[in-house]
């Protein structure tokens, strides 16, 4: 009997498909890429039906969890503004360089005095966990607390910048305990603030 | 590696002429789909598809005088109290002398949803005015977490309530939760 000789294929494979997918593919993320920005203080949002998108501007984040709050705007030219603002309020001077380096950074929590360290860092060490202790949220006898101050500054630099209103919203840790978020909303309730929005992720609805 | 060939090693061609080999017109493409697949994993781990939500709320306003304060039935209003380990306590009416017992329960579909769409259903069958329907008072107490108060707003964002407030805490409150073992 003869045999069947099995005809041998080539083992390359045409690869031109499987690239033009690949570039496909790749096109779409780099145009649909927002990079994600370290964040100092990484939080658990909880999750909700609600489908509204987070607005990208005129917005100040309150972001609270592990006990601390950290602040941030999303303007760079609010950011400068707020700080300016702010050394006036405070008396503590800042260099045209550490208002530059300010304005780059997210979000912050710390005690206006230790601020000039912090904008001195680069912004890997900046963002190490721990290592700002958070916003002093509580007021000191008269006075309103600095996380008061901020929120009101920042809302005055964006009306001046933009004039628009400023909203405010607070991005919880899914397990911080509810007199920290009631301490938020309370300084908020103070400047007359009635309106905010809470960061949540998108669920299901489980129907 | 860099080597010159200049033709006198090993004499490959014997005073004949230099044939330039003939090459084949298809380029390997596997080093490129490597490279485009490290980038396409790279942007995928980068990006943030899933954009954060905004769930809006409303305070009210505390600049208001405590006399300005709106009287509501008492068969209209709902306490949910927010306890200890994503427990719930609501009840009808007022602490002391409530209309509904206070009744534990749980979040979600079977818990407090099902609440909620009941007693809006009867508030309306009692006011017979489908906007007057249950108005919900959110308490929660100093031991619920962040993410409890989130559900039970995402709860009435699920059920189409209109009316709702978040409100402190009383201490005849704290007390029932005390009793039920919902609070430490």
């Amino acid at each position: 009997m003869p045999k069947v000789k099995v005809p041998r294929k080539s083992t390359v494979i045409d690869m031109t498909a499987m690239c033009d997918v690949a570039s496909l593919l790749l096109t779409f993320f780099i145009l649909t890429a927002t990079a994600r920005q370290p964040e100092p203080l990484p939080v658990d949002t909880p999750a909700s039906v609600v489908n509204i998108p987070q607005p990208d501007t005129q917005i100040g984040t309150l972001t609270v969890g592990h006990g601390k709050v950290f602040f941030g705007v999303k303007e760079q030219p609010v950011r400068v503004k707020m700080l300016e603002k702010m050394s006036a309020i405070y008396n503590v001077q800042f260099t045209p360089q550490e208002k530059q380096r300010f304005a780059t950074m997210e979000s912050f929590g710390v005690p206006i005095n230790q601020l000039k360290q912090v904008i001195a860092m680069n912004s890997t060490d900046r963002n190490k966990e721990g290592l700002q202790p958070g916003i002093p949220a509580d007021s000191v006898g008269t006075q309103p607390s600095e996380l008061h101050n901020w929120i009101l500054q920042a809302r005055y630099a964006t009306k001046e910048l933009s004039n628009n209103d400023m909203r405010v919203s607070i991005k919880g840790d899914s397990k911080e305990e509810y007199p920290a978020i009631k301490k938020v909303i309370d300084i908020l309730q103070a400047q007359r603030l009635n309106k905010f929005s809470l960061i949540t992720s998108l669920r299901v609805a489980d129907k | 590696m860099a080597e010159l060939n200049s033709g006198g090693g090993g004499g490959g061609h014997k005073g004949g002429k230099i044939r330039s080999k003939k090459q084949n017109a298809r380029v390997d493409m596997t080093p490129m789909v490597d490279l485009m697949f490290l980038l396409i994993t790279f942007f995928m781990l980068t990006t943030t598809l899933a954009k954060p939500k905004a769930m809006d709320m409303a305070m009210p306003d505390k600049s208001e005088k405590p006399e300005d304060d709106l009287k509501i039935a008492d068969f209209r209003s709902l306490n949910i109290l927010l306890g200890a380990n994503n427990r719930i306590e609501w009840y009808i009416g007022q602490a002391d002398n409530p209309l509904a017992p206070p009744t534990v329960t749980n979040y979600g579909k079977n818990g407090i949803r099902e609440v909620l769409i009941e007693q809006n259903k009867k508030v309306i069958a009692q006011t017979g005015d489908p906007k007057k329907g249950v108005i919900v008072l959110i308490k929660p107490s100093k031991q619920s977490v962040y993410r409890n108060l989130v559900d039970i707003l995402d709860e009435i964002k699920i059920t189409n309530l209109q009316q709702y407030a978040i409100v402190d805490i009383a201490d005849p409150e704290i007390d029932l939760l005390k009793r039920d073992g919902l609070y430490k």
